[in-house]
């Protein structure tokens, strides 16, 4: 059978599954469309969160990304999973004890404020569209690399689909279809970084294949061997400074902690203590993807190297002539996403072999060897608007892995479907968290409070089918910035809701004026930093030269300064107004402690 | 139900407050510390094939949240029955 028949019969069952069960747990009350019914188990509220927080860029990206960063990839790592930590000690259990349905529900009410709550659903909605563009986009790439569809046609089915299980299922339909997209996106990243690991290290554990050997060296010393003697960076020493590492992997924590899509899954346990061992759940069936994921870059990159340079492997000459693979007999996968654009070859010096290398080192002696080998130039890179850019295109390291370790055709098909359920599950979390901030906390917590319970379901109903119509366009036509906005929405979220969510339940004495002073300073410094840094991306200006950023700490990382500056003037603002009244010094109180803790109601 | 002598909300919160602070300090030396900070002097020791550094960074962090929310949670559940307010 042929890859792209394979593929459509592998994505089909997996979308046909993802129906049944849409069919199956459909909703009734708002309770099930906005909780699943608060009686989820931990464990599988555990995988609904795995599937709900790694995204299409978590499958697709991120292992490329480490593959080209190698010690600099670590932020993502660390980032996206210490932020369960935060949320397990700092969040999940005090929110589920609350018990309420919607983030900025929690917000409004701590607050005692109607205009909280509206900035918590700017902040909110903000956060979540930028997040879903970039998932809907996600899908209509895999479509359009595996099945060769148009990307229209991919961004429509995917959009049908998740109309389909948000819209008729609400929280209750988007648990039980997580779970299933779960287990397929956790097949179809493993299985190949399980035959990788044992191609190149001899060990089944990508996560100890990674620290093995490879021949008679280590592993990583002969990658960073590799890579050096190519003139690049050692794979396992950094090029960011320090500050900016330590900023962007504490934005990335605390901008998960403070993502409204990954806390109101918490709002679906029974009670507390489940709450606090979901979180523990949650990070375990991430940890299965992002253990493996910085073995797969490494292993893709070594492999990459291997299959263009012959004395890579060999430990030889990398400048001898007859090292550099000819052109003509490059390997099919390279020919085959050489349409994509992801990569590309240009024969510099017309000598008919393919030189892939670091023309920009800083290793004046590499550059004259080079030189003396008669390379002119780094000939390997990818497709940018039909000219030829000297960077292999990250994502070629995950979508093309099977193809460059020669896996059967199944395996293939697998990480196509992989990587649409991975980007549906994201983007089907997000949906619901838009519609509603829209349906519960717009209009039945401050427009229209007086609306029934069958109103309200439909108006969640309306709104979440309005964001998938948004979101399709967002991913059809994106605004240029989606890509890197994407990763700001981190930032964001770590500068406005989380310190605010934070103080509402550590400090008592936290008050209106405090909390709304502190999220919009948190939101507009962290806004302004980054579009004045990113105004080349952005806004079509010149770009603001790197060296002039703010204790030279990058826009990624910014979020950390806006969340100090959130913390501080909560507290100014909080000793110039009226205290916080009684009633509510009462409430937080009862947040405390566990007993009691009913499953989550409207008000 | 317990009496309400029986429950001593500060003492609760203070054991709260008290195990919140140790899991955090755990969480920010095997990532910022380990993996960050002293990860130069770190990678001069080496576990199997990776640079300690580098391993708690892209691995051993990792690994060590996953062990820290279930420890934390397990003392909780501990300290929210000594306090009497675990639930049903």
């Amino acid at each position: 059978m042929d890859l792209k028949t394979l593929t459509f019969i592998v994505v089909g069952l997996s979308f046909a599954l993802y129906i049944g069960i849409a069919i199956w747990a459909r909703a009734g009350t708002t309770k099930e469309f906005y909780v699943a019914g608060g009686g989820v188990h931990p464990i599988v509220n555990g995988m609904a969160t795995g599937a709900d927080w790694m995204s299409a860029a978590s499958f697709i990206s991120m292992a490329g990304l480490i593959a080209f960063l190698g010690y600099g990839g670590s932020v993502y790592l660390m980032g996206w999973t210490g932020g369960y930590v935060l949320l397990a000690v700092l969040l999940a259990p005090y929110l589920r004890k609350f018990g309420k349905f919607t983030v900025p529900q929690f917000i409004g009410d701590r607050y005692y404020s109607q205009t909280a709550r509206i900035v918590a659903v700017i902040c909110l909605i903000f956060i979540s569209f930028t997040y879903v563009a970039g998932q809907m986009r996600g899908v209509g790439i895999v479509f359009s690399r595996f099945l060769e569809v148009e990307i229209t046609t991919g961004l429509i089915i995917g959009m049908g689909l998740v109309f389909f299980y948000a819209v008729l299922g609400g929280m209750k339909g988007i648990t039980y279809t997580q779970v299933a997209q779960y287990i397929v996106l956790i097949f179809a990243y493993t299985i190949p970084a399980v035959f990788i690991s044992l191609q190149i290290a001899g060990n089944p554990f990508p996560q100890l294949g990674l620290g093995g050997h490879t021949g008679d060296m280590y592993f990583l010393d002969k990658l960073n061997q590799t890579v050096t003697d190519l003139g690049f960076a050692a794979y396992t020493s950094g090029n960011k400074s320090m500050i900016d590492v330590f900023c962007i992997t504490l934005a990335l924590m605390a901008g998960t902690a403070g993502l409204p899509h990954v806390i109101v899954r918490f709002f679906t346990v029974p009670k507390v203590h489940d709450a606090r061992l979901s979180a523990g759940w949650a990070l375990v069936f991430i940890a299965l993807l992002y253990t493996a994921a910085p073995a797969v870059g490494a292993m893709a990159r070594y492999n990459l190297h291997a299959t263009v340079n012959s004395a890579v492997a060999t430990g030889g000459d990398v400048f001898a002539p007859e090292a550099s693979i000819q052109g003509e007999s490059r390997p099919e996968w390279m020919k085959r996403w050489e349409k994509t654009g992801l990569i590309k070859w240009e024969d510099k010096n017309g000598d008919g072999r393919i030189q892939y290398y670091n023309e920009k080192s800083k290793d004046e002696a590499f550059l004259a060897k080079a030189e003396a080998a008669g390379w002119k130039g780094n000939e390997l890179g990818s497709d940018k608007k039909g000219k030829f850019d000297g960077t292999v295109d990250r994502d070629i390291m995950v979508l093309a892995n099977p193809e460059i370790a020669g896996l059967p055709n199944w395996v293939i098909a697998l990480i196509a479907a992989g990587g649409i359920a991975a980007a549906l599950s994201t983007a089907a979390g997000l949906l619901l968290v838009i519609s509603s901030s829209i349906s519960h906390d717009l209009l039945k917590g401050v427009f229209t409070k007086n609306i029934s319970e069958k109103g309200e379901l439909l108006a969640g109903r309306i709104a979440a089918a309005v964001a998938v119509g948004i979101a399709g366009y967002l991913g059809y036509n994106p605004p240029g910035f989606v890509a890197q906005v994407v990763a700001f929405a981190f930032g964001l979220a770590c500068a406005s809701l989380f310190p605010t969510i934070v103080l509402g339940i550590f400090s008592k004495k936290m008050n209106r004026g405090g909390a709304i002073a502190g999220m919009l300073t948190g939101l507009i410094f962290t806004m302004t930093y980054i579009v004045y840094f990113k105004r080349d991306v952005l806004l079509g200006m010149d770009k603001v030269p790197d060296s002039e950023w703010l204790f030279g700490i990058s826009p990624e990382g910014i979020g950390v300064i806006g969340m100090l500056l959130n913390f501080a003037i909560s507290f100014i603002v909080m000793k110039m107004t009226a205290p916080c009244p009684d009633h509510i010094q009462h409430l937080v109180e009862d947040i405390r402690y566990p007993r009691g803790a009913g499953t989550a109601q409207s008000h | 139900m317990s009496s309400p002598q029986s429950f001593d909300p500060k003492a609760y919160w203070r054991a709260t407050l008290k195990l919140l602070v140790t899991t955090l300090i755990i969480w920010f030396i095997v990532s910022f510390g380990a993996g960050i900070l002293f990860r130069d002097a770190l990678d001069s020791i080496h576990l199997g094939g990776y640079p300690l550094g580098f391993w708690f960074a892209q691995q051993g962090s990792i690994f060590i949240f996953v062990g820290l929310i279930f420890w934390y949670a397990k003392r909780m559940d501990k300290i929210d029955r000594e306090h009497d307010v675990h639930e049903d």
